[in-house]
């Protein structure tokens, strides 16, 4: 079972396409573009449609998903938490 | 091979411009928010034609007024439209939509309210109405190809699984139809912005690349005009930020994977303007989902492909709006709204080819004839772009 996806092996963070993702489940996430599959841990719930970090980042990290940059870190990140409104935010407006 | 090519034919209307369309509505126009009362009046005598009310058309000027004679005067002349009988307040402007319309050579007949009142409107209005229904109602469907099959997209109510599979599959079909001669469009200026660099690469030449800029750039100078903050909540949407999108710059990454991988933007357009040929076409659009379909029907679109995510529920009164959703939890939810399911391919149980196809299928069944989710649960949004305040 995917209960990731991320489009490029640059991404920094990964989409949960299944529903009920609990805190220390060990998951699959399926890399689109390069069609491969890798491990993570979820040390939080993730909502279905949310993101989970895939590393550590730290505030002023740019934030990596379809290999472009998607916005800012503004709280710090752990790889396998929730990453969101709450910790990220747009470079524009 | 996919399930269309250069051959593919369906069942179509063709009307007196040459054009092609999916259905045969018989719509009363108002002019104006004033004239919705007989307009409505009329379609509730006449069992089968379909008012359009909207709350616009009183006081507007310049490229405002323009837009609004450009909106309800390319809403007749779609091809989806048979026949238009107009109503407005007075007689000046009703007959500058009627004329609009006449150009095209559809019939079309106007009535102006003052000097009548509500009561000898509709009654003549209904008289016109009965016998463009009962004329239209003779006309067959004839075999038309492919090429002649106008498709526009626009998503909302977007999530993340929006970006990677809704979309995604609008953008295989979109591929495809190009390969085959269609004419396209997509839009949503503000929702392009983080992934304005991808698109500029995607323009056929530096002329189409210098005006899409243009376009993008004047629709941030009017935002950075007007923000009171990062319009979170508003681009992103609530909805959207539900969903699990987080910035306009992954929005936007996500709703232009609806172009596809191959196809280049051809051309672009003003709102409600016409394409003068085929290819894809960039519209500068609000990212608002009625204002950017309301506005792909005036361009003369005959189809419409609406990628969703949370759910949007919208349809258009003469546009047929084809849902395609990847999110399970929406598909199992909100079932009664959803066209096409592409979410197999989050799960690595269907390629992109095949859900590609699976919606090019629908988008078939639906020139053909089939009534889409939102017709059948009549969702008719009209909603006309306003650019300013009225006068």
């Amino acid at each position: 079972m995917i209960h990731f996806v991320l489009h490029e092996a640059k991404d920094t963070v990964a989409v949960a396409v299944v529903e009920g993702i609990k805190a220390g489940a060990d998951l699959t996430a399926w890399i689109m573009d390069d069609d491969k599959q890798i491990s993570i841990r979820a040390l939080q719930d993730i909502p279905i449609g949310h993101k989970i970090a895939l590393k550590d980042m730290a505030v002023g990290d740019t934030v990596f998903k379809y290999g472009t940059d998607i916005g800012k870190v503004v709280a710090p990140i752990k790889a396998g938490e929730h990453a969101h409104v709450h910790n990220i935010k747009t470079k524009r407006w | 091979m996919s399930v269309i090519s250069k051959s593919t034919k369906f069942w179509g209307y063709r009307r007196q411009n040459g054009r092609v369309g999916v259905r045969n509505h018989v719509i009363i126009l108002p002019v104006d928010d004033l004239s919705n009362a007989a307009a409505e009046a009329v379609a509730n005598n006449i069992k089968g034609t379909l008012a359009i009310p909207h709350p616009y058309g009183r006081l507007q000027f310049g490229a405002d007024l323009a837009l609004h004679f450009r909106t309800l005067i390319g809403t007749g002349c779609n091809p989806n439209v048979a026949a238009v009988v107009v109503i407005g307040i007075e007689d000046g402007w009703t007959k500058r939509v009627v004329d609009g319309i006449a150009a095209s050579g559809k019939p079309v007949v106007g009535f102006g309210i003052e000097g009548h009142g509500d009561h000898e409107t509709i009654m003549r209005a209904s008289k016109a109405a009965r016998a463009f229904l009962q004329d239209a109602s003779e006309l067959h469907r004839v075999e038309c190809n492919i090429s002649e099959l106008w498709v526009s997209t626009k998503c909302g109510e977007s999530d993340t699984t929006s970006g990677c599979g809704a979309n995604p599959t609008v953008g295989n079909a979109f591929d495809k139809l190009y390969d085959v001669g269609s004419t396209l469009v997509f839009g949503e200026t503000s929702e392009i912005t983080g992934g304005e660099k991808v698109l500029i690469e995607r323009c056929r030449t530096p002329k189409v690349a210098e005006e899409f800029m243009g376009m993008f750039n004047r629709y941030q100078d009017m935002i950075n005009r007007h923000k009171t903050d990062d319009l979170s909540e508003s681009q992103p949407t609530k909805g959207n930020i539900a969903g699990g999108l987080t910035t306009i710059e992954e929005k936007a990454m996500g709703n232009i994977q609806k172009i596809g991988k191959k196809c280049m933007i051809d051309g672009v357009l003003d709102k409600a303007e016409i394409p003068t040929g085929p290819g894809l076409w960039f519209m500068d659009s609000s990212s608002a989902a009625a204002e950017m379909v309301t506005l792909c029907a005036a361009s003369g679109f005959a189809v419409h492909f609406f990628p969703t995510g949370q759910g949007n529920v919208i349809g258009n009164p003469i546009l047929p709006v084809i849902k395609i959703c990847a999110n399970p939890r929406t598909v199992r939810t909100m079932s009664e709204h959803i066209d096409v399911d592409s979410s197999g391919l989050l799960q690595r149980e269907m390629v992109l080819d095949q859900v590609g196809d699976k919606l090019l299928e629908m988008m078939l069944r639906t020139a053909n004839g089939r009534l889409t989710a939102a017709e059948a649960l009549g969702h008719r949004e009209f909603v006309l772009t306003r650019l300013y305040e009225s006068a």
